[in-house]
């Protein structure tokens, strides 16, 4: 029922918690597919369960109801076939390993050789700016440099489902702007599939070949917007009409999930 | 440099002037009126300018004064053989493999039940309230019988001493353990999920090392309540070597200053042992690259 070249496929995804309050519906109703090379921004207020969709793809989250794929397999599954790079909020590097230690990790943990880890972690160091670092520990990094050292330690094994969740939420907007364009340029040199959660409509828009606009109260998909602007954005196409005229629907979208009361 | 003398080392020996001189003034207040009732008994009078010198030099004065503490130290280390019974060092040697003996098994035990705890509901359940419990129990109450008992099946000598040792230092580094072996934030635990880690990676890239700060605090109380519980094994037992003999015998026998030399050595031994495993600990941060 999928066609192959879906990476996720969701179909009437609902997700419940119990609480003590009664239940909560973090998701309800969501459908959607994401194809090979897509890179899907998932935007909306707190609360409207786009990091629990993440979390769902990832198997970190279970769905109560409807049904999801992961590459045609259940997340669990694909999480055993390590199917995916998972980007958190935070850095989320280990204190007492450096850089390159960082970014050998899963590779410790999947089992390649201490060759090939030697060459993955030279070429990821390269791929995120971050050569000459590799013996450097975290806190002697900025903010930027870790999130980056981050986003190299997903990349390094053969995933290609990059999933990120607010990545560049903490840091400030210059920092944000010039790690976006390494990001599309990252997106274009792999040609990874990139799942992002963000808050930011501009973040959105510049980023994404579709924009996923989400309500909540229940969580739920209100719009699916397919971005008309080129594979090849500098940073400047933010000033364009064409920009403006997406970043408009978004906010369109928004409103009629009535996202912008409260 | 100036700054080391002014930082570290004036306000240290500020302290220890002002304890000299309080030590002084208790040492004429408490010994004087034995040198008064000596003297009224020989039917003289003495005045304060003859008792003083004399609360300074007694054979067992009620206090000692420091320096015939250092004295009789000095007696028993350096000018006594260390295989001669009457030399602290021996002594303080008998104590010292009980209490590593006693600090290692404690450590090995803790580390176990700590371990156990993070990762079996079950013993989380049933196990912490015990660990707990133990402690409440005064060890010294407990020493003689674990001795006794030990004895009667034919297990004596440092043993015993070993496992008290033991009960009491394996607490800290439980407690200590389980904190540090759940320390680790979610979003790594989750990391870890996502790669799909089995129990053991998790427990040794993550959970283990992320317990390493916890486990070396713990330790520095360890192995210094392993001191206490080593002596401590030593006192109600009538055991004839060891630090917690010489508290005993010093005490039948009115050896104030037998007493006190012992008590120096003690928390010399403790200072030592503490510093060992500050060093320990210093080292193995520095090793993680703790940020300095």
């Amino acid at each position: 029922m999928n066609s192959p070249a879906s990476v996720v496929s969701a179909r009437d995804l609902g997700l419940t918690f119990e609480t003590g309050d009664g239940p909560v519906h973090a998701l309800t109703g969501v459908n959607l597919d994401i194809k090979k090379g897509d890179f899907v921004s998932f935007i909306g207020p707190s609360g409207c369960g786009k990091t629990t969709f993440l979390r769902v793809i990832a198997d970190l989250e279970k769905h109560t109801s409807g049904s999801i794929e992961i590459n045609g397999m259940t997340p669990e599954n694909a999480r055993l076939a390590r199917a995916y790079g998972y980007v958190f909020q935070a850095a989320a590097l280990y204190p007492w390993r450096t850089i390159e230690k960082n970014i050998a990790l899963p590779l410790e943990i999947m089992g390649y050789s201490a060759d090939e880890q030697k060459k993955r972690i030279a070429a990821m160091l390269d791929l995120v700016n971050l050569a000459g670092f590799g013996k450097k520990y975290p806190w002697q990094l900025s903010g930027g440099m870790q999130q980056r050292a981050s986003i190299a330690r997903a990349l390094a094994f053969d995933a290609d489902l990059l999933l990120m969740d607010e990545p560049f939420g903490a840091l400030d907007e210059i920092v944000r702007d010039h790690l976006n364009e390494q990001l599309l340029k990252l997106w274009d040199k792999t040609n990874k599939t990139i799942c992002f959660v963000t808050h930011s409509i501009p973040e959105a828009v510049y980023l994404s070949t579709r924009i996923v606009v989400m309500s909540p109260r229940p969580g739920r998909v209100t719009d699916v917007i397919e971005s008309t602007l080129p594979r090849d954005r500098p940073l400047e196409i933010r000033d364009t009409p064409e920009f403006l005229e997406i970043a408009h629907r978004v906010r369109e979208g928004l409103k009629a999930g009535h996202s912008y009361e409260e | 440099m100036t700054s080391l003398l002014r930082d570290r080392i004036l306000p240290v020996l500020t302290v220890i002037a002002a304890i000299l001189v309080i030590w002084h003034v208790f040492v004429i207040y408490l010994n004087a009126p034995f040198v008064r009732d000596q003297a009224a008994r020989a039917g003289t009078t003495v005045t304060l300018s003859e008792i003083i010198p004399q609360t300074f030099n007694q054979e067992r004065p009620i206090l000692p004064a420091p320096h015939q503490i250092i004295a009789e130290l000095w007696d028993t280390t350096v000018a006594k053989p260390v295989t001669s019974k009457r030399s602290l060092v021996y002594h303080a040697w008998i104590t010292l493999s009980a209490t590593l003996m006693g600090f290692g098994m404690g450590t090995v035990l803790g580390i176990a039940l700590a371990v156990g705890i993070v990762h079996n509901r079950a013993m989380d359940k049933s196990l912490m309230p015990w660990v707990i419990a133990s402690q409440t129990i005064p060890i010294l109450a407990v020493a003689p019988m674990i001795i006794v008992v030990l004895n009667s099946i034919g297990i004596s000598g440092l043993l015993p001493k070993a496992l008290i040792s033991t009960y009491l230092s394996f607490f800290p580094v439980v407690v200590g353990m389980v904190k540090g072996l759940r320390s680790p934030d979610t979003l790594l635990i989750d990391l870890m999920h996502t790669y799909n880690a089995s129990n053991s990676q998790t427990f040794w890239k993550l959970r283990w090392p992320a317990a390493m700060p916890y486990l070396f605090t713990s330790l520095k109380v360890a192995i210094a309540i392993s001191l206490v519980g080593a002596i401590v094994g030593e006192l109600p037992t009538g055991a004839v070597a060891g630090l917690g003999a010489r508290l005993l015998s010093g005490s039948y026998y009115g050896q104030t200053i037998q007493i006190w030399a012992a008590l120096f050595m003690a928390a010399g031994l403790a200072a030592v042992l503490v510093s060992i495993v500050g060093a320990a600990h210093g080292l193995v941060l520095k090793r993680m690259g703790v940020k300095p």
